[in-house]
C-alpha cells in the first residue's frame, strides 16, 4: 500500500509539473488521449503484472499486438471472413499463445525470458508473413466495432469532455484482475508461488497449472489490448506496430511495485504506473523545453529512480527494525 | 596426546591464540548469539557442540568473517582485531570450512586452490604449471592423492572437504574452523579426516571442531565448549568428556523429561503396536535409490524414527510418499488400500502431510504472513467457489497460534521474522488444519532452539496419542533415540535394519547407519 502511496505521488507531482510548464496539458482533448492510453497500456500492463507475479517475464506482448493488430483486418478486409469467426480465430490464436508459453516454461522448464524472446520473433515473423507486410486497417467499414475503442462516454456536467471507452474497459479488467488477485484462493496461489515455488509445491498447490494460467492471462489481455489498438489507429504496419509495448506493459508494472523476483505487485500500483509513464510521454510531447528525442532516456531514468528508491526505502526500514530490535 | 596436553594449562602461561568475548549477534526476531565467549590455544582441538540453533555456526561464521556482530571483540594473540570480511578472516589466519563446500565444482583441484590468488606469468596468465606443482604440496600436507587436474566434480565428498582444508592451509590459517566436517563422509573418510586433524594440531594448528557426533567429539577434542540458546553452557575437558556430561549442558536439564515419552505413554504405545498398519510400502523406489526397493510400515498412533548419515536417502523416502518425485516403482498402502502419489495433492488427499526438511525453502514462505501461511495447504478444501474464505483463515491462525503456542506479534507478521522454532509451528500447523492421519516430518527440529523442540515433539506425542502415523526422519540422534517407537536405519539407500524401542542405542544405530553391521532384523514391524 504504501508503494501505492508513493507511485501515486510521483504521478500527481508529474501531472502538476507538467500542467505548470505547458498550458496545454489540462486541456479536455490531452486528457481524454491521455485517458484512452492509459486504459489501453494498462490493459497490456495488468496482463503482464500476473506473469511477473510468478517471477516470469513476458517479452512477447508487442508481438502479439502486432499479431492480432495486423491479423484482425487481414481476416475481415483481404480473407472477408465472418466478423465471429474471426474475432473467435484471434481470442482463440491468443489463448493458444499463452497456453505454450506456460507449457513451455513449466513442463519443459525452460527460461520465460528465452520461451517469450522467441515468441516475440516469431509472432512479429509471422504478422509480417501473412500481410507481406502491407499495412493493414478497416477503411470506413466495421465503425460498430470500430466504437470499442473510438467512443467516448460523456461525463456529466462537462462539455464537451467524454472518458474514451478503453480507459473504461480497462477499469473493468482492472477490477476483474484485482478481485483474482486479492480475492480468490488462485491469487492467493499465485503470490505464494512467486515467493516460493516450492514451498507452493509442498503445500499441495499444483503451481504449474497456476504459473499457466498467468501465461494465458497475459497473453489473452495481449491479444484484447492488440485489437484496441488497432481499432483505435485503423492502421497497423507489421513492421512496427506493438513494437516495444512489452516493455512498457513491464516497465509500468515494475513501477507500480511488483518485483520482478515475484510474489509482489498491486492491480492499483500498475494502473497508477500505467498512467505515470503516458504523463511522462505527453510531457516530452507538450513541454516545448524538452527535446523530442529523448523520450526513452527520460522515461528510463524515471523509473530506475523509482526502483532505486523503493529499494533504499526498504533497506532503511530494515534497518530501523533491526535497530529497534536490538534494543529490545 | 589429548592427556599432556590438557594437562598442561596453556592458558595460565601463554595467553590463547584466539579469543572471543562477548559476542552479541541480533537477528530479525531472535537473538541468536548473547554474549558468548571463547578461547583456543594454539594446536588445541576445541569441539563446540550444542542443540541445533544453539548458535555454534552463527559462531563460526562470525569468526570467519562471513556475518558482522553486533557486540563483542575478537583477539588475536592478545591483540583485538576486526573480522568484517572473508578476506580479513583470512588474513588473520581463521579460515572456515563450511558444511556445505565452497568449491567450484566446475573447475580443478588446483585451480581451486590457488582461486583469487591464482600465480600468473607476466602479469596476466595464469601459470597452469606452478599451480600444479605448488597445489601438490598441499595436497601432500592433507594426505590427498589425486591430481591436481582432476575436476573437482569427480571427486567425493570427502576428498573435496580434504580439498578445502589444503586450500585453507595454503593460505597459512592458524585456526581452522570446521562446521560439521564428518556429516557426510564415510566412516574411513572420517578416520582419514580426524588423523588430518590430529596431525595439523601437532604442528601447531588450532581447530575448532563443530560435531553432533558425540563418540568423534570424546576422541578428538582437548576441550569441549558447550553452546545452549546462543549463550556459553559450560565447558568439558577430558576425563568430563562423557556421554551423559555434555547432553546434560547441551539439554540444560535432564535428558529423560526432556526427550517425552518415556514410559508415562508405554500403553498407548503398546495399544499402537497391535493396530493394523495404517500405511505401507511395498517395493517402493525412489528416484535417489532406483535400484533399492523398499518395505516397511506405520501403524496408526505409533512413531517411528528413520535415522540415516547425510545422503542415506531418508529425505527421498518422505518426498516419495508425499508424491513430491513420484515413486520409480513399488506400492503404497492407506490403511489396505493402495494410493497413487503422483503429486503432493494426490498425497494430500489420501491422508498425508509432510513438514520438509528446508524450513526456509520448502516449508513456509517467509515474506507471506503468518495467516496466510497457517491456511495455504487448506485454502482448497475451505475455498467457496475459488473466492478466499477469510473467516476460516482468521479463526484458522487464531487457534493454531494458541495452540502450538506461536510467538507472534500477530498474524499479520510475516513469517520470516519469526524465530526458527516459530517458523517450524508454522509449517506444522498448515497441516493440522487438514487433520492428517499420516504425519511426516523431516528433521522436525533442525536449527530451533531447545524450547520449541520440547514443544514440537510434545505436539507429535499428541497427535500420535490421537492416533495419527508420524514417521519422520532425524540427523540427530537424540532425537531418534527418545521419540521413536521403532527406527528404520538406513544406509546408501536401502533400509539396513529396523530397531524396536527396546534394541534402540547410539550404537546400534551408527553400526547400521555406516553400512558396517549384520542385519538383525530386518523385517519390518
Amino acid at each position: 500500500m504504501k508503494k501505492v502511496i508513493g507511485i501515486f505521488c510521483l504521478l500527481l507531482v508529474v501531472c502538476v509539473a507538467t500542467a505548470m510548464m505547458s498550458d496545454q496539458f489540462l486541456t479536455k482533448y490531452n486528457i481524454e488521449n491521455l485517458l484512452r492510453r492509459t486504459g489501453l497500456f494498462g490493459i497490456l500492463s495488468v496482463g503482464v503484472a500476473f506473469v511477473i507475479i510468478t517471477s516470469g517475464i513476458d517479452l512477447s506482448i508487442g508481438s502479439v499486438v502486432c499479431l492480432v493488430g495486423v491479423g484482425l483486418p487481414w481476416m475481415l478486409t483481404v480473407l472477408k471472413v465472418p466478423l465471429g469467426l474471426a474475432l473467435l480465430t484471434v481470442f482463440g490464436v491468443s489463448l493458444g499463445i499463452g497456453w505454450a508459453h506456460g507449457l513451455l516454461v513449466t513442463k519443459l522448464r525452460i527460461q520465460p525470458f528465452v520461451v517469450t524472446l522467441c515468441g516475440l520473433l516469431i509472432y512479429r515473423g509471422l504478422a509480417r508473413g501473412i500481410t507481406r507486410d502491407q499495412t493493414m486497417g478497416f477503411g470506413n467499414d466495421f465503425k460498430a466495432l470500430r466504437w470499442l475503442a473510438t467512443e467516448k462516454i460523456s461525463a456529466p456536467g462537462i462539455e464537451g469532455f467524454g472518458v474514451p471507452l478503453p480507459f473504461i474497459l480497462m477499469i473493468g479488467v482492472a477490477i476483474l484482475a484485482a478481485i483474482l488477485l486479492n480475492q480468490t484462493v488462485h491469487g492467493r496461489y499465485l503470490l505464494a508461488l512467486g515467493r516460493n515455488e516450492d514451498a507452493a509445491r509442498y503445500s499441495g498447490i499444483n503451481t504449474h497449472r497456476m504459473i499457466i494460467m498467468a501465461y494465458v492471462i497475459c497473453a489473452a489481455m495481449a491479444g484484447f489490448g492488440g485489437m484496441l489498438f488497432v481499432l483505435d489507429v485503423n492502421s497497423a504496419q507489421p513492421a512496427d506496430f506493438g513494437n516495444f509495448y512489452e516493455l512498457y506493459a513491464i516497465a509500468a508494472a515494475v513501477l507500480g511495485g511488483c518485483s520482478l523476483r515475484g510474489g509482489q505487485g498491486t492491480i492499483l500500483g500498475v494502473i497508477l504506473g500505467t498512467a505515470l509513464m503516458q504523463v511522462l510521454r505527453t510531457m516530452i510531447t507538450l513541454v516545448d523545453a524538452l527535446p523530442k528525442n529523448i523520450e526513452y532516456a527520460i522515461i528510463g531514468a524515471v523509473i530506475l529512480g523509482g526502483v532505486a528508491t523503493d529499494e533504499l526505502v526498504k533497506r532503511y526500514v530494515a534497518q530501523r527494525k533491526a535497530a529497534k530490535q536490538l534494543q529490545a | 596426546m589429548s592427556l599432556d596436553l590438557a594437562a598442561a594449562p596453556a592458558e595460565t602461561t601463554s595467553a590463547p591464540l584466539l579469543e572471543v568475548r562477548g559476542i552479541v549477534k541480533q537477528f530479525p526476531g531472535v537473538k541468536a548469539l548473547r554474549e558468548v565467549n571463547l578461547t583456543v590455544s594454539r594446536g588445541e582441538v576445541l569441539a563446540v557442540v550444542g542443540e541445533n540453533g544453539a548458535g555454534k555456526s552463527t559462531l563460526m561464521k562470525i569468526l570467519a568473517g562471513v556475518q558482522s556482530y553486533d557486540a563483542g571483540t575478537v583477539l588475536l594473540d592478545g591483540v583485538e582485531i576486526r573480522v568484517d570480511s572473508v578476506e580479513a578472516a583470512l588474513s588473520h589466519g581463521i579460515a572456515l570450512i563450511h558444511q556445505e563446500l565452497n568449491l567450484a565444482d566446475n573447475l580443478t583441484v588446483g585451480a581451486n586452490l590457488f582461486l583469487g590468488r591464482e600465480p600468473r606469468r607476466w602479469g596476466m596468465v595464469i601459470d597452469h604449471d606452478r599451480i600444479a606443482r605448488d597445489a601438490r604440496q598441499w595436497l601432500d600436507r592433507v594426505g590427498l592423492e589425486v591430481d591436481p587436474q582432476t575436476l573437482v566434480s569427480d571427486l567425493s565428498i570427502g576428498r573435496q572437504q580434504m580439498v578445502e582444508i589444503a586450500k585453507a592451509l595454503s593460505v597459512n590459517a592458524r585456526v581452522l574452523i570446521m562446521d560439521e566436517p564428518t556429516s557426510s563422509l564415510t566412516q574411513h573418510e572420517a578416520e582419514q579426516l580426524k588423523n588430518v586433524i590430529r596431525d595439523l594440531s601437532g604442528r601447531g594448528v588450532s581447530i575448532v571442531y563443530i560435531s553432533h557426533r558425540l563418540g568423534e567429539v570424546r576422541e578428538l577434542a582437548h576441550r569441549v565448549s558447550v553452546l545452549r540458546d546462543g549463550a556459553n553452557a559450560g565447558e568439558l575437558r577430558d576425563g568430563q568428556i562423557t556421554h551423559e556430561n555434555l547432553v546434560r549442558l547441551m539439554v540444560g536439564r535432564d535428558v529423560s523429561q526432556f526427550y517425552r515419552r518415556a514410559d508415562a505413554t508405554k500403553e498407548s504405545r503398546a495399544m499402537a503396536a497391535s493396530n493394523p498398519p495404517l500405511l505401507q510400502a511395498r517395493g517402493l523406489k525412489t528416484f535417489a535409490y532406483p535400484r533399492e526397493a523398499l518395505d516397511f510400515e506405520l501403524r496408526a498412533g505409533e512413531i517411528v524414527g528413520i535415522a540415516g548419515l547425510v545422503g542415506a536417502g531418508r529425505t527421498e523416502v518422505l518426498q516419495t510418499l508425499f508424491g513430491i518425485e513420484p515413486a520409480i516403482e513399488g506400492e503404497i498402502l492407506i490403511s489396505g488400500k493402495p494410493v497413487r502419489a503422483l503429486c503432493p495433492r494426490d498425497a494430500i488427499d489420501a491422508g498425508l502431510a509432510l513438514v520438509p526438511e528446508d524450513r526456509k525453502a520448502q516449508g513456509v514462505i517467509l515474506a507471506m504472513t503468518v495467516r496466510s501461511n497457517l491456511s495455504l495447504a487448506s485454502l482448497r478444501q475451505r475455498q467457496r467457489r475459488g473466492f478466499l474464505p477469510k473467516a476460516y483463515e482468521e479463526e484458522l491462525s487464531a487457534r493454531s497460534i494458541a495452540n502450538l503456542n506461536i510467538k507472534t506479534p500477530g498474524d499479520e507478521q510475516e513469517v520470516g521474522f519469526l524465530s526458527g522454532g516459530n517458523q517450524q509451528k508454522v509449517a506444522l500447523g498448515k497441516w493440522l488444519a487438514l487433520e492428517p492421519r499420516i504425519l511426516l516430518l523431516d528433521e522436525p527440529t533442525r536449527g530451533i532452539d531447545v524450547g520449541a523442540k520440547a514443544e514440537i515433539y510434545r505436539i507429535m506425542e499428541s497427535l500420535a496419542a490421537r492416533g495419527v502415523g508420524i514417521l519422520f526422519a532425524s540427523s540427530e540422534m537424540e532425537e531418534v533415540l527418545g521419540l521413536s517407537d521403532r527406527a528404520l536405519v538406513m544406509h546408501e539407500g536401502r533400509i539396513r535394519g529396523v530397531l524396536a524401542r527396546a534394541e534402540l542405542s547410539e550404537e546400534a544405530i551408527m553400526r547400521l547407519a555406516t553400512g558396517q553391521a549384520a542385519t538383525p532384523t530386518l523385517s519390518t514391524g
